[in-house]
C-alpha cells in the first residue's frame, strides 16, 4: 500500500467525518440535555436537503447562501415540534417518547414523498466540479492528492461550527445553563430557571445545526425522502461512540466513522461499510461502554481543562 | 409582619399525605429552625415551598403573595432560594459556574461580578478552587458550594435543608459558622436540621415535626428545654 494512498484515504475520511460531526452534534444536544432520542434527526437533514434543493432550483440560490434562511427557518421548525410534539413527552416512559420521535420521522418521509415524489434530486454547482489537486511532495514521497472541494467546504464549516457550539456551549452563559439543566432540573428548576425554555432552545439548536448540515450536503449528496434514514444511522454510532451528549466526542467519533467509511469502502468494497462500521462501533463498546467520551471522559476532559486555566 | 406564613398546609405524594395542616411563620430577619425525626416531611414541607410538589393545599404566602400553585422557577425569582438536601451540585461545571447558575435569577453583568467577590470572600476555599469541576471537591466544601451557590440569588428567604449532614465533627463547626455570618448579612433563614442543639440554639424560632404535623413550637430556647423533645431528640 502506498503511503500516498494511505495519506489520500486519511484525507477523504476526516472530511467526511466533519459532516458527520456537524450532523450529529444536533442529536447529542437534544440527548444530552433532554434524555431524547430523536429517531427524527434524519429526516430533518432530508427536510434541510430539500430546502436547500429548492431554493436552488426555484430561485437560483447558491446552497450555501441559503443557509441564511435554513438557519431561522430550522430555528423555527425546531420551537414548533418541540412544543406540538415533544413536550408532552418530557418526564414519560422511554417507549411513548420512541413512539412519538419515530412517528414523527414516518410522517416528515410521507409528506415529503407525497409533495416531492420518490425522485433522486442533486445540485451540481460548476465552481465546485473540478477538484483541488495538491502536490506531488516528492519530499515527503508522496505523489499528487485529489481533493473534492464541495467536500472540503463543508469540512471546514462543519468544524468550525462545531468548535464555535462548543465553545457558545462551555462559555456563554446560555451554554452553562443548558449544561447545569442536563446535569440536574430539578435543582436547575431551584436556581430559577425555566426548565421548558431551555428545552426548547436546546431542541430549536439541535434542529438548527442539522440544517445546516442539510446545506452542506447537498452539494454531495442525492436527496429523496428516504436519504435521512441513511444518515441517522450513522449520526446514532457517532452519538453513541461520542458518548452520549457530549459534544467533543461526537466530533471525534464523527471523524474516526468517517475514515473507518472510506477505509472499508476502498478495502472492502462501499457496499459492506455499514456492517464495518457496526463491527468497529460494538467493538469500542465492548472495550469502554460508556462510549469514548462518556460521562467519566468528560468529567475527566473538564479537569485537564481547569487544571489547564 | 411575617415574610412567611403556611397555615393548613397539606402535601401528598401521589395517594399518600405527607403534610398535614401544617401552619408555621418566619418572621424577617429571623433564623427559623425545623426539627423532626428521619422521614417527619421536613425535606417535602421545603419542597412543596419551593413549588416543586403540586400535589397541595392550604395556603404559602410570602411577602403576603400566595405562592401555592406557581412554578418553582417564579418563586426562585421572587427570593425564596431553597438549598437542597444532598448539596445538589452541578458536578460537571466548575465551582465558579455552579456560583453563576445560583446568581440566575439576578444575572446582570455587573451584578454577576460583585455577588462572585461578595460571596468568595465568605468562602475563601471555593475560591481556591474556583476553576475546578465542583464534583471533584470535598463534601464539605461541596456543602460550602451548595450554600454559596444560593447566596447568590441574593435570597429574602435562604432555606437551607440539612446542611451539616454527613459532615466531620470540624466541618459541622465550620458550617455553623457560615450560617451565622450570612444572619449577619440579613438574611432570613429557615433550617432544617438534624443537629438539633446547635440549631435550636442558634434559632429565633422552632418548630418540631412529627409524622407530618407540627408538635411543638416556640422560640430556639423553648425548644431546647422541653421535656418531650430532649426525650425525643437528645436522648437526655
Ligand atoms: N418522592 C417521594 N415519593 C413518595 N414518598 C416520598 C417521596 N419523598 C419522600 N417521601 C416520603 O415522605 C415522607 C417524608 O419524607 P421527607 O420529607 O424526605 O422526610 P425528612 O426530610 O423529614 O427526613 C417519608 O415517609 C418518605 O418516605
Ligand atoms: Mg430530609
Amino acid at each position: 500500500m502506498s503511503s500516498t494512498l494511505v495519506v489520500q484515504l486519511v484525507i477523504s475520511g476526516i472530511l467526511l467525518g466533519g459532516i458527520y460531526a456537524l450532523s450529529s452534534i444536533g442529536l447529542t444536544l437534544i440527548f444530552g440535555v433532554m434524555k431524547i432520542v430523536n429517531f427524527a434527526h434524519g429526516e430533518f437533514l432530508m427536510l434541510a436537503m430539500y430546502v436547500s434543493f429548492w431554493l436552488f432550483h426555484w430561485a437560483h440560490l447558491d446552497p450555501y447562501l441559503s443557509m441564511l434562511i435554513s438557519v431561522p427557518l430550522f430555528f423555527i421548525i425546531g420551537i414548533l415540534t418541540y412544543k406540538v410534539f415533544i413536550k408532552k413527552t418530557i418526564g414519560a416512559p422511554i417507549l411513548s417518547q420512541i413512539f412519538v420521535t419515530v412517528g414523527l420521522s414516518i410522517i416528515i418521509e410521507n409528506l415529503a414523498l407525497l409533495f416531492w415524489s420518490a425522485d433522486f434530486r442533486t445540485v451540481s454547482l460548476s465552481y465546485l466540479s473540478r477538484p483541488i489537486i495538491l502536490g506531488p511532495f516528492s519530499g515527503l514521497g508522496l505523489e499528487e492528492i485529489i481533493v473534492n472541494k464541495a467536500r472540503l467546504i463543508a469540512f471546514i464549516l462543519g468544524i468550525s461550527l462545531s468548535i464555535a457550539f462548543y465553545l457558545f456551549m462551555r462559555f456563554s452563559y446560555l451554554g452553562k445553563v443548558i449544561r447545569a439543566t442536563s446535569q440536574d432540573r430539578t435543582t436547575a428548576l431551584l436556581m430559577g430557571i425555566n426548565i421548558d425554555r431551555v428545552y426548547t432552545i436546546s431542541f430549536a439548536m439541535g434542529i438548527l445545526l442539522v440544517g445546516i448540515a442539510g446545506a452542506l450536503m447537498i452539494p454531495i449528496y442525492t436527496v429523496h425522502p428516504f436519504v435521512g434514514f441513511e444518515f441517522v444511522l450513522i449520526m446514532f454510532v457517532v452519538v453513541v461512540l461520542g458518548g452520549m451528549g457530549s459534544i467533543v466526542g461526537a466530533v471525534v467519533a464523527g471523524l474516526f466513522i468517517g475514515v473507518v467509511e472510506v477505509f472499508s469502502g476502498f478495502f472492502i468494497g462501499p457496499e459492506s461499510k455499514q456492517a464495518v462500521y457496526f463491527l468497529v462501533f460494538i467493538a469500542v463498546l465492548v472495550l469502554k461502554p460508556s462510549g469514548l467520551f462518556g460521562e467519566k471522559g468528560e468529567e475527566e476532559l473538564e479537569r485537564i481543562e481547569a487544571i489547564g486555566e | 409582619m411575617s415574610l412567611l406564613k403556611i397555615e393548613k398546609l397539606n402535601v401528598f405524594y401521589g395517594d399518600v399525605q405527607v403534610l398535614r395542616d401544617v401552619s408555621l411563620e418566619v418572621k424577617k430577619g429571623e433564623v427559623a429552625t425545623i426539627v423532626g425525626a428521619n422521614a417527619a416531611g421536613k425535606s417535602t414541607l421545603l419542597r412543596a415551598l419551593s413549588g416543586l410538589l403540586k400535589k397541595a393545599s392550604g395556603s404559602i404566602r410570602f411577602n403576603s403573595e400566595e405562592l401555592l400553585g406557581l412554578p418553582a422557577f417564579e418563586i426562585a425569582a421572587k427570593g425564596l432560594i431553597h438549598v437542597p438536601e444532598g448539596r445538589r451540585i452541578f458536578p460537571l461545571l466548575t465551582v465558579q459556574e455552579n456560583l453563576e447558575i445560583g446568581a440566575y435569577t439576578r444575572r446582570t453583568e455587573g451584578n454577576l461580578k460583585k455577588k462572585l467577590d461578595e460571596v468568595y470572600a465568605i468562602f475563601p476555599v471555593l475560591a481556591e478552587h474556583k476553576g475546578q469541576a465542583a464534583g471533584s471537591l470535598s463534601g464539605g466544601e461541596q456543602q460550602m458550594l451548595a450554600i454559596a451557590r444560593g447566596l447568590m440569588a441574593e435570597p429574602t428567604l435562604l432555606m437551607i435543608d440539612e446542611p451539616s449532614l454527613g459532615l466531620a465533627p470540624l466541618l459541622v463547626a465550620k458550617t455553623f459558622q457560615v450560617l451565622e455570618r450570612i444572619k449577619g448579612e440579613d438574611v432570613t433563614i429557615l433550617l432544617v436540621e438534624q443537629n438539633v442543639v446547635r440549631a435550636l440554639e442558634f434559632s429565633d424560632r422552632a418548630y418540631a415535626l412529627e409524622n407530618g404535623r407540627i408538635t411543638l413550637h416556640g422560640t430556639g430556647l423553648d425548644l431546647l428545654k422541653d421535656p418531650y423533645l430532649k426525650k425525643a431528640y437528645l436522648g437526655l
